[in-house]
């Protein structure tokens, strides 16, 4: 698996040298990172070369990293069934960015962008229909931010004075509550050092 | 003189029984011929992603039998796979057995609602009553480990919650030798029927090249005669030990997406005789006492234990940095999970992949040029549960 993996890791960074910034194998899942301009040629040469053949794109998922410079991260899931083996491809950028939208490539990545303009905001070029997915109509705010709170802003009920449904700001008896139940304790060194000894044991 | 038309708006469901959950298809009508069809989601988004943030690795896995609730062992083993892979632990291999016997009861559980449901948007109501039957029986195998008969949150990082008692290995291995004759009988109600045949084959054709393009996995893609299933293909769990075949489809049709779901019930009901026969015994979760509770027992003379119960609902486990995507072959197709964590008792993102989000996705493809009663017919084949499309 990991032979395999190498061997197209090999392949991305000898053809794309240029656009691959950084490419990595770890959890036996390899992860290329590249550049926000180069992304419709890069996945256009993972479909299309007869070694990738990544001909399925599985999903695409927003991270949100609110502290860094670059906020936020996609990573793009393929699949190749003749290889039979998976690539992510990672993009870093800042929050006024846009992105390629790949609905030229993958007809599938329609929705998958959607969904990730609807959960983080992230806004796509040349994509034909972009709306909200799957949040209520006329919702505001991108839920999967991480200064988006968990309760929201609003909630909805029905209100038997105007016969519908109405909106209100969300109003709680008790704010919810997020333990921090992470122990600051990190255990006496001596027990570390012997979890080190049987580290070092095992890789020998 | 030229005669002016006008399309028909129309809106289907979200309140529909062929809707299949809460779907509003908006659906521009020629005639009877639907030109166009525009799936609005999201009526039963629950913000699942965003809540397993918030909790403990133990507390996110109840979200997952909310996705498909009706194979939910299949969804949970997707994210115990994801946080073991991080974690670097081993399963027992008695757990193994245990999970892959409930994921093919799963498997049947879905499908049999899925064959029988189809076959009552296009107007047989005999399928779903025999159907439902059985899967009553299962769901209380279900009860019977986990002690829920739906939202069973019966996997752990690391093995199952319990062991499971002989009686009940006994119970399913009699209901595998009853079972392939009940579906024979829903065979013989449907397979050769007239009516349903009609209402079924050449419809929602879907070329190779286009399963690939819009993302199909699972039923959609090995119906339109590609033969791609994890279990095999890249192999979890103890898939790689077991015989069972593979069925696939020859026209893309909904027909022989039906008649794959009845061959791979046939293949589920090996698969688990086979388990059976082998059920090895041993512990039933990680020995770990970071990662999984202590007995009961230990609880009350063994200090240790007490301090492991104490953390590990409190705290939880931490799982160290790094980011995963693992993917099993729930009954709708590929359902996988990207996991990133942070290194804390926490994943700091957690994106569910669900097959019948890329599946309704192409009903607009789909559905075009058909009559306006074939649109029940394809939804039922593309096997949608709102749980998982809208998570």
């Amino acid at each position: 698996m990991v032979e395999k993996l190498k061997k197209i890791e090999k392949i991305i960074n000898s053809e794309l040298a240029s656009k691959v910034q950084h490419s990595v194998i770890d959890n036996e899942e390899l992860k290329v990172e590249i550049n926000i301009n180069d992304l419709i040629e890069v996945v256009q040469f993972l479909k299309s070369n007869d070694k990738c053949k990544f001909r399925q794109l599985i999903d695409i998922a927003g991270v949100d990293y609110p502290e860094e410079n670059k906020r936020f991260q996609l990573v793009y899931l393929f699949l190749s069934h003749e290889n039979n083996i998976r690539v992510k491809i990672l993009i870093k950028f800042q929050t006024n960015e846009t992105i390629n939208s790949l609905t030229k490539i993958f007809p599938s990545s329609n929705w998958m962008e959607r969904e990730v303009f609807d959960m983080y905001g992230i806004k796509f070029k040349n994509h034909p229909d972009l709306r909200r997915i799957l949040t209520d109509y006329g919702f505001k705010g991108h839920p999967l931010r991480k200064d988006f709170p968990l309760t929201g802003f609003n909630e909805v009920r029905y209100s038997e004075k105007e016969k519908k449904v109405v909106y209100e700001p969300v109003k709680l008896e008790q704010n919810y509550r997020n333990f921090d139940f992470e122990s600051p304790w990190e255990g006496t060194n001596y027990i570390r050092e012997i979890k080190d000894l049987e580290k070092d044991g095992k890789k020998n | 003189m030229v005669k002016k038309t006008k399309s028909l708006n129309l809106n289907f469901g979200p309140q529909h029984p062929a809707a299949h959950g809460v779907l509003r298809l908006i659906l521009e009508l020629d005639g009877e011929v639907v030109e166009k069809a525009d799936p609005h989601i999201g009526l039963l988004h629950r913000g699942t992603e965003k809540l397993i943030e918030q909790k403990t690795y133990t507390q996110a896995l109840p979200y997952f039998d909310r996705l498909d609730y009706v194979a939910p062992m299949n969804q949970e083993h997707a994210f115990a796979l994801a946080a073991e892979k991080l974690l670097n632990i081993e399963v027992p291999i008695r757990a193994k057995y245990i999970r892959v016997i409930f994921c093919e009861i799963g498997r049947i559980l879905s499908h049999i609602l899925n064959v029988t449901t189809q076959a009552l948007d296009v107007g047989a109501l005999t399928p779903s009553l025999w159907g439902f039957e059985e899967r009553e029986t299962l769901m209380t195998f279900y009860e019977r480990a986990s002690g829920s008969r739906l939202h069973a949150n019966y996997f752990r990082t690391g093995g199952v919650h319990q062991d499971i008692p002989m009686k009940l290995v006994e119970d399913i291995e009699k209901f595998c030798r009853s079972f392939p004759k009940i579906i024979d009988d829903l065979e013989g109600l449907l397979t050769d029927n007239r009516i349903f045949k009609q209402r079924n084959v050449e419809i929602g054709i879907v070329s190779k090249q286009e399963a690939l393009d819009h993302s199909f996995s699972g039923v959609m893609l090995r119906g339109s005669g590609i033969a791609w299933d994890l279990r095999r293909s890249q192999p979890y769990e103890i898939y790689k030990d077991l015989h069972f075949k593979i069925p696939i489809g020859k026209n893309g049709d909904c027909y022989d997406r039906y008649l794959c779901r009845i061959e791979e019930m046939r293949e589920s009901v090996k698969i688990i005789l086979q388990c059976i026969e082998r059920l090895p015994k041993g512990p039933i979760k990680s020995i770990d006492g970071k990662i999984s509770p202590p007995n009961r027992d230990d609880l009350k003379e063994s200090m240790e234990a007490l301090i492991h119960h104490f953390k590990l609902f409190t705290e939880g486990y931490r799982v160290p940095k790094g980011d995963v995507y693992t993917a099993v072959e729930a009954p709708k197709g590929e359902f996988g999970v990207y996991l990133i964590s942070d290194g804390s008792n926490k994943p700091y993102r957690c994106k569910i992949r669900a097959p019948g989000f890329s599946h309704l996705q192409a009903m607009d493809y789909l559905i075009r040029g058909h009559m306006l009663a074939d649109v029940p017919a394809v939804l039922g084949s593309l096997d949608i549960v709102f749980g998982e499309v809208d998570r």
